[in-house]
């Protein structure tokens, strides 16, 4: 299935239904038989699914949170889980996991809801949130997708996540996508040029450091979330191009993104990516990501917060 | 073009706006909730500091009437959340006697208010003296009787009953029933059967709370009575089903007898698919004969005696369906609409973006696109119809899909249940346009 719709949000209707059409057709003709992934559309999925978690854990923290879209953000969630578990993606994430301590098919969605109950027997039965498997959408997505330079769309590095900090279980389904921010704060500040190729130089280091022996980092229970997103100041070879897929985004339109200035309507910038993306989410809440520090010793408060609020 | 109705075509003009006329919104004001009373004689406007106004219609035009706090903010020390005071809907109870009373509800309560008029006071007590004070009974040397003597018209509004403590998730709905007795309101996942007399206790007649909240999928979005069968009502879901149900099979109406559902079509089918599909109002007609359903992009006439597909379905905005992603990033696509039908169900009209609404004359199937505006406000300023170029080349007083303001946006319209009058609210204003023919 490549469903028309979901094409069609990173560009103009017409333009690039003709080049991957074929491939979408073939793929939504057997839905239970796993599919051929095509690049794009797993990064747009799994830029879908790390928005979507973003979503959910950016509740309003003074206002009880709309439970009916919670229930739809989380719908969304499960949908995407169920078709990645289909297509195979879900078991290679899960794989590179079971090194780490958190049980894989816990499905992120049951997470926050099961905090709507109520969290005092939660806690008495010391049950504490398992971790979302971030870390295993990273190494997962990694091991499938070509990273691809160029005129690559703000969602594909959206879709880099870093690693989940180790030493914080209790936070660390909260960590996740948090984690995001300060990986992608440091890329910045290191990069210079136009961003899209810093996102994609850095995304590349996000994924290759994991891949490049680093991975061990990953999984060491002391390591702080600082500690690891260091090691993504050092910078890799970018990998050669893949002529095919440049190919596949040359006609990208860029007006995508002035229509999502549009749309949010509160971007300043032009240009939208990943960092700016966490902001413009977070803005709708009172709590502002401004550094990676911050974000870091809030964690635990934020997990102290979002504990309550779903505690209806 | 334009919408013709009985006596030629439907011209609407620009009538009144009230609110702020700067773009700097204080939170406060931002409008609610809007409802026309059973005559159009009242108009009341429900806002976000939770206050209530209450406009009469003199030589037509509307002008506050009465202001009034409804509801004030609470702090949940349970939960350590605040319950804000904005208020979600307000329902106007048929007039009985020259008092009006209408339903108010924030999150959590709801509250009856009683609005009177005082013309008059009583002049001429014997015992005591105008202040209040009692005279010494000694200088009393004759009788007479008090009289009622006119005075500055005083609008009063009291809270008469306070409906609490019947909802743990947040109300989006109250519908009075047509036995005027007793009401429901609704929140994400029960309804409750009020009657109007009693406030400490209501029945639940509906409970769509699982056993375990991990299997949490589907809540409620809207509920209404019918109009004229008082055993009757509806209630839709974020799944994009509407169940109606029918009091007298049981206690709890967790049954349906109907389910109303459309079947998904499946070349349209993505991520956003049942987002796009949850029900954000539901409305009966004035007839009792169909229901108007409206989800993300379009508006839906279901007859109550066909369950498997609407009667009719119109596209509100579907230029927005390649936007879905982007619309999801900004929860624009989390928005609530509502619709509303005319005096005589020809025509249905609901809100978008950029300050557009839609009109759809069911009889004649045309539509119209109108747009409230400071910029369109010359007093009986004819309104021109506006365009959405989807793609492709733009024409002339066309307006591109990429350059529409999604933070402004129309939720709340209501129509006047006699006269082609409507009121709609963009986030701080609220706009009252009228046919020109009236």
């Amino acid at each position: 299935m490549f469903p028309k719709g979901t094409k069609r949000k990173f560009s103009d209707s017409g333009e690039e239904a003709g080049s991957n059409g074929d491939q979408g057709q073939a793929a939504s003709t057997s839905v239970a038989a796993p599919r051929t992934l095509t690049s794009s559309y797993s990064l747009q999925r799994q830029s879908l699914l790390d928005m979507s978690l973003i979503k959910l854990q950016l509740c309003h923290m003074l206002v009880e949170p709309n439970l009916c879209r919670s229930v739809l953000i989380a719908n969304t969630v499960r949908q995407i889980q169920e078709e990645m578990t289909q297509d195979g993606t879900w078991q290679i994430m899960t794989q590179a996991l079971a090194a780490a301590q958190c049980p894989s098919d816990r499905l992120v969605a049951t997470e926050v809801l099961c905090r709507q109950t109520d969290p005092a027997t939660a806690a008495q039965a010391g049950q504490s949130p398992k971790p979302f498997s971030v870390v295993g959408l990273e190494e997962g997505y990694h091991s499938e997708e070509v990273v691809m330079e160029g005129e690559v769309e703000t969602e594909v590095t959206m879709s880099t996540l870093s690693p989940v900090s180790q030493q914080m279980p209790s936070a660390s389904y909260l960590a996740g996508p948090f984690g995001m921010g300060p990986c992608w704060e440091e890329e910045d500040e290191d990069g210079d040029g136009e961003d899209e190729d810093d996102d994609e130089e850095d995304s590349e280091e996000c994924v290759s450091e994991g891949e490049e022996g680093d991975r061990d980092h990953l999984r060491a229970d002391s390591r702080t979330g600082e500690q690891v997103f260091g090691t993504f100041e050092i910078k890799h070879p970018v990998p050669p191009a893949d002529p095919a897929l440049e190919e596949l985004f040359s006609d990208v339109d860029p007006s995508y993104y002035d229509l999502d200035t549009v749309l949010t309507g509160m971007q300043s910038s032009p240009k939208m990516g990943p960092y700016d993306l966490l902001e413009s989410l977070s803005s709708h809440g009172p709590t502002t990501l401004s550094s990676s520090s911050t974000c870091r010793s809030d964690l635990n408060e934020l997990d102290h917060i979002m504990e309550i609020i779903v505690g209806s | 073009h334009l919408l013709p109705g009985p006596g030629g075509d439907m011209q609407w003009c620009f009538s009144q706006v009230k609110g702020a006329i700067d773009d700097d919104v204080a939170e406060a004001d931002i409008i609610s909730t809007v409802e026309f009373n059973q005559t159009g004689e009242l108009l009341a406007t429900g806002d976000k500091g939770g206050r209530n106004k209450n406009q009469p219609q003199f030589r037509s035009e509307y002008n506050v009437y009465s202001t009034f706090q409804s509801h004030e903010p609470e702090f949940d020390y349970l939960k350590s959340l605040e319950i804000e005071e904005k208020i979600n809907k307000i329902r106007w109870l048929p007039q009985k006697n020259a008092a009006h009373f209408l339903l108010s509800t924030n999150d959590k309560t709801i509250k009856l208010w009683k609005i009177s008029e005082r013309d008059k006071r009583p002049d001429g007590y014997n015992l005591k003296e105008d202040d209040g004070r009692y005279k010494d009974p000694n200088s009393i040397t004759s009788l007479r009787v008090p009289v009622l003597i006119p005075m500055d018209l005083m609008v009063e509004a009291s809270p008469r009953r306070v409906f609490a403590n019947a909802h743990t998730y947040h109300i989006n709905s109250i519908s009075v029933n047509s036995d005027n007795e007793t009401y429901l309101s609704a929140d994400d996942l029960r309804i409750n059967l009020w009657h109007l007399e009693i406030t400490d206790r209501s029945f639940n007649i509906v409970d769509i709370k699982p056993a375990n909240m991990e299997d949490l999928t589907e809540v409620i979005t809207a509920a209404e009575f019918h109009p004229l069968q008082c055993n009757t009502f509806v209630y839709s879901s974020s799944k994009g089903t509407i169940r109606l149900c029918d009091m007298r099979n049981a206690a709890l109406c967790d049954k349906h007898s109907k389910l109303f559902e459309e079947p998904e079509d499946p070349s349209n089918r993505s991520f956003f698919s049942e987002i796009i599909s949850s029900i954000s109002d539901v409305k009966f007609s004035h007839n009792g004969r169909y229901m108007m359903t409206r989800d993300y992009l379009s508006v839906k006439i279901w007859d109550l005696n066909m369950e498997t597909r609407p009667v009719e379905t119109y596209q509100v905005h579907e230029y927005l369906r390649s936007k879905l992603c982007s619309l999801y990033e900004n929860d624009c696509i989390f928005d609530k609409f509502e619709c509303c039908w005319n005096g005589d169900d020809s025509v249905v009209m609901t809100g978008s973006y950029n300050n557009f609404f839609r009109m759809f004359d069911r009889g004649q199937h045309r539509d119209v696109t109108l747009e409230a505006s400071r910029e369109n406000s010359k007093p009986l300023q004819v309104l021109k119809p506006r365009k959405v170029c989807a793609g492709g080349k733009r024409k002339k007083d066309e307006i591109s899909v990429d350059s529409l303001d999604f933070n402004k946006k129309i939720l709340h319209t209501a129509w006047h249940p006699q006269d082609n009058i409507i009121a709609v609210a963009t986030t701080n204003n609220l706009y009252i346009f009228q046919d020109k023919v009236n």
